[in-house]
């Protein structure tokens, strides 16, 4: 599903403070199964994903997208390939304060062009689907922990995704939150999106919704590629 | 198409929403502009529409008249040399002209006299513009004393109240008989305060003013030209007292609007930078800004432009008066004609929304091209 | 209603009473067209020269007849103290009195 051939991605290139966060990874994701990505801070998982997510590019190296080299498009046919691919959820959760719930999930598809009813309608069966339609015209600094994790959550999904990728999704949720956390994203293995999650949660890792583990150190993977 | 619509809307949407977030300070930046607009609009509209009539109005004036200057004061001039003038070829018609100001110590206000010089007022009566009526308070019949210039008091009915539609022109006028006047300001008999010439074809104007000057050489001679561009001249708004005031205005404006959107906020940017994390395009970024300048600076600036057309031409410019007036007791009642110069109009638009709109959007651009993954971190 | 329609909607209506305005704009002029030839057959009748505006002093009040010295008439040091004074600027046959004769002298001397 996404391959990444000798991927390197170097920050501050050629300035004092030059910083290699990624040194020739070459990694192969299967679709359709959940790939943890773990390893101490400075790893370069943070950086992994977002090259993966076509979010940054890479120094050097390529990656394939579902057969589709992604490394050498453009900017407006990558953030499309973005928006149509990928569905986020940030660690700091990254919601706009102020605006309420709903628009909030609703952000993504705006640009798009979509009927705003229609956009609407798909948001408003996603809060029904994760029990948020209670808060639908709250603002989004209201809510608690575990509704904002599972507003993020929608946003991910609004423009249907087929992958999805979480940065440390489970740092600030409880146990409770975290079982959750994991119910959902089986129930989105079985419809049939690909998970990519980042983070040190032995809960996560060891879970039986993870298919595979992917340790990383000093931004290469331990153990060799694969 | 409907595409593009539904984008626009979308990104409209989002725009609206972040400037409510912020009322007040939105508010308050919003009633600045729709201010300022509507002061520019209205010395605008009110200039060019005093401009326009003045055109229209003094094309009645006559093309030349001959004053006579002495020791640098204006003085009396002799009646007959209305008849020598008369000679010159080209001139159709010369005649002495009696006018002057009679200052009224009932009111405070300054009236000008005018000799009728033709048949239409009987001795004892006196024609005056609406502005002498209402300072007055005399209406047709009412008598009105006048102190001569002996001292001895002179007593004139009003016969005419001259049209209010005319007050531009006529509102402190006060039209007398050529005895009243005489009588009134001891002016002898024989001597004028300036000939009016009527000639027929202007390009011989020259020439004729010249020759003027030649047979009275301590006289100077005003042409209808002059009259003109003196009035469109005062009324130039881009002169005098006005530009600074104007100018003051724009400057607080600029600087307002530069510290708004200039320094983009921590929170401001942070935004931008989620919004590029779920998928937004750097373009998208700009489009919403861009929306959120033009939303403010268009709606400003039409709401300006039409209180400024009501100010000016519904209210006759009320808020300008206390400037116009001045000192002066006698201030006339008059409705301005709407005269509306579009291309002035567009340098007004290009100069407040153009500039505003860029300020909102320049300050986003670097934030804009950020990499997403920026917010990742 | 939607933000983005209710603010299109009074766009709109903006727009609309601009169009209100030039309308009545020209139907004003055409209403006020007879006081405009009221005033001409007036400044013809009587030979006016201005417009009654600044009626404060005879300078302001017939700027076209004031000559250079009038507003200092109170002496050489008086400044200008009406102030529509400020506000008009100096008629430009005053700045350059003989112009339009010295032009037509230099063609016929």
């Amino acid at each position: 599903m996404i391959e990444l051939s000798d991927v390197r991605k170097v920050f501050n290139v050629g300035r004092p403070n030059e910083f290699v966060a990624v040194r020739g990874i070459s990694l192969s994701i299967e679709a359709g199964k959940a790939t943890f990505l773990t390893g101490p801070s400075g790893s370069g998982k943070t950086t992994l994903l977002a090259l993966i997510g076509c979010m940054a590019r890479p120094t050097s190296g390529r990656i394939w997208l579902q057969g589709r080299e992604t490394t050498s498009l453009p900017e407006r046919f990558l953030t499309d390939l973005r928006r149509r691919t990928f569905g986020f959820i940030f660690q700091q959760l990254n919601l706009i304060r102020g605006l309420s719930s709903l628009e909030n999930a609703m952000l993504p598809a705006y640009p798009t062009g979509e009927a705003r009813r229609s956009i609407r309608k798909r948001a408003v069966e996603l809060f029904e689907m994760f029990g948020l339609t209670p808060k639908i015209h709250a603002r989004a600094e209201w809510l608690s922990g575990g509704e904002a994790q599972r507003l993020t959550i929608v946003r991910a999904l609004m423009n249907d995704p087929s992958v999805i990728i979480a940065d440390e999704p489970t740092a600030h949720l409880d146990t409770a939150l975290t079982l959750d956390f994991l119910d959902v994203l089986g129930r989105l293995k079985r419809e049939g999106r690909t998970i990519l999650v980042a983070g040190h949660d032995p809960l996560v890792s060891e879970s039986p919704v993870v298919d595979r583990v992917v340790s990383l150190r000093d931004g290469m993977i331990e153990g060799g590629g694969g | 198409m409907s595409r593009w619509i539904e984008r626009q809307r979308n990104i409209l949407d989002l725009t609206l929403s972040s400037l409510l977030r912020r009322k007040r300070k939105n508010s308050a930046l919003f009633a600045a502009y729709t201010l300022v607009v509507f002061l520019l609009a209205s010395v605008m509209f009110m200039s060019q529409a005093l401009k326009r009539e003045a055109a229209a109005i003094l094309a009645g004036s006559p093309e030349m008249i001959v004053q006579k200057i002495s020791a640098g004061r204006h003085d009396l001039i002799a009646a007959d040399a209305a008849a020598r003038l008369g000679e010159l070829p080209g001139v159709q018609e010369a005649r002495p002209r009696l006018w002057g100001y009679y200052y009224d110590p009932v009111t405070g206000a300054n009236f000008t006299l005018v000799s009728s010089g033709e048949a239409g007022l009987a001795p004892g009566r006196i024609a005056v513009g609406e502005g002498v009526s209402r300072m007055r308070l005399a209406s047709v019949g009412d008598s009105i004393e006048f102190k001569a210039h002996d001292g001895s008091l002179l007593e004139l009915e009003v016969g005419e109240i001259l049209s209010r539609g005319s007050a531009l022109v006529s509102s402190d006028l006060v039209l007398v008989t050529e005895a009243d006047f005489r009588r009134l300001f001891g002016t002898p008999a024989g001597l004028a305060t300036d000939i009016v010439l009527r000639v027929r074809n202007a390009r011989e104007l020259p020439t004729i003013a010249l020759k003027a000057a030649e047979i009275f050489p301590e006289t100077r001679q005003v042409l209808r030209d002059d009259l003109l561009r003196t009035y469109q001249a005062v009324f130039d708004w881009r002169g005098g007292l006005l530009v600074i005031i104007l100018g003051g205005g724009l400057l607080a404006f600029v600087i307002f609007a530069w510290d708004k959107a200039t320094g983009l906020s921590a929170e401001a940017r942070r935004e931008i930078g989620i919004l590029k994390a779920v998928g937004w395009e750097t373009s998208d970024v700009i489009l919403m800004k861009s929306w959120e300048g033009m939303a403010v600076s268009l709606t400003a600036f039409l709401g300006g432009v039409l209180l400024a057309y009501a100010h000016v031409f519904l209210t006759s410019g009320i808020l300008f008066e206390p400037v116009l007036k001045g000192w002066a007791v006698l201030y006339p009642s008059f409705r301005l004609v709407p005269f509306i110069d579009f291309s002035q109009l567009a340098s007004l638009f290009l100069l407040t929304v153009l500039p505003y709109t860029v300020a909102t959007v320049i300050p986003t651009w670097r934030a804009a091209t950020v990499d997403p993954d920026q917010v990742m971190r | 209603m939607r933000r983005s329609s209710v603010f299109l909607f009074y766009l709109a209506l903006n727009i609309v009473l601009v169009g209100l305005m030039l309308v009545h704009a020209s139907h004003r002029r055409a209403r006020l067209a007879g006081d405009v030839r009221e005033m001409t057959a007036l400044a013809e009748r009587f030979g006016l020269t201005d417009l009654c505006l600044f009626t404060e002093a005879n300078y302001t009040r017939h700027p076209t007849q004031a000559d250079f010295h009038t507003p200092f008439l109170d002496g050489p040091l008086a400044l200008d103290h009406f102030p529509s004074g400020s506000m008009i600027v100096a008629p430009a046959h005053l700045r350059k009195p003989h112009e339009p004769m010295d032009r037509t002298a230099e063609k016929h001397p």
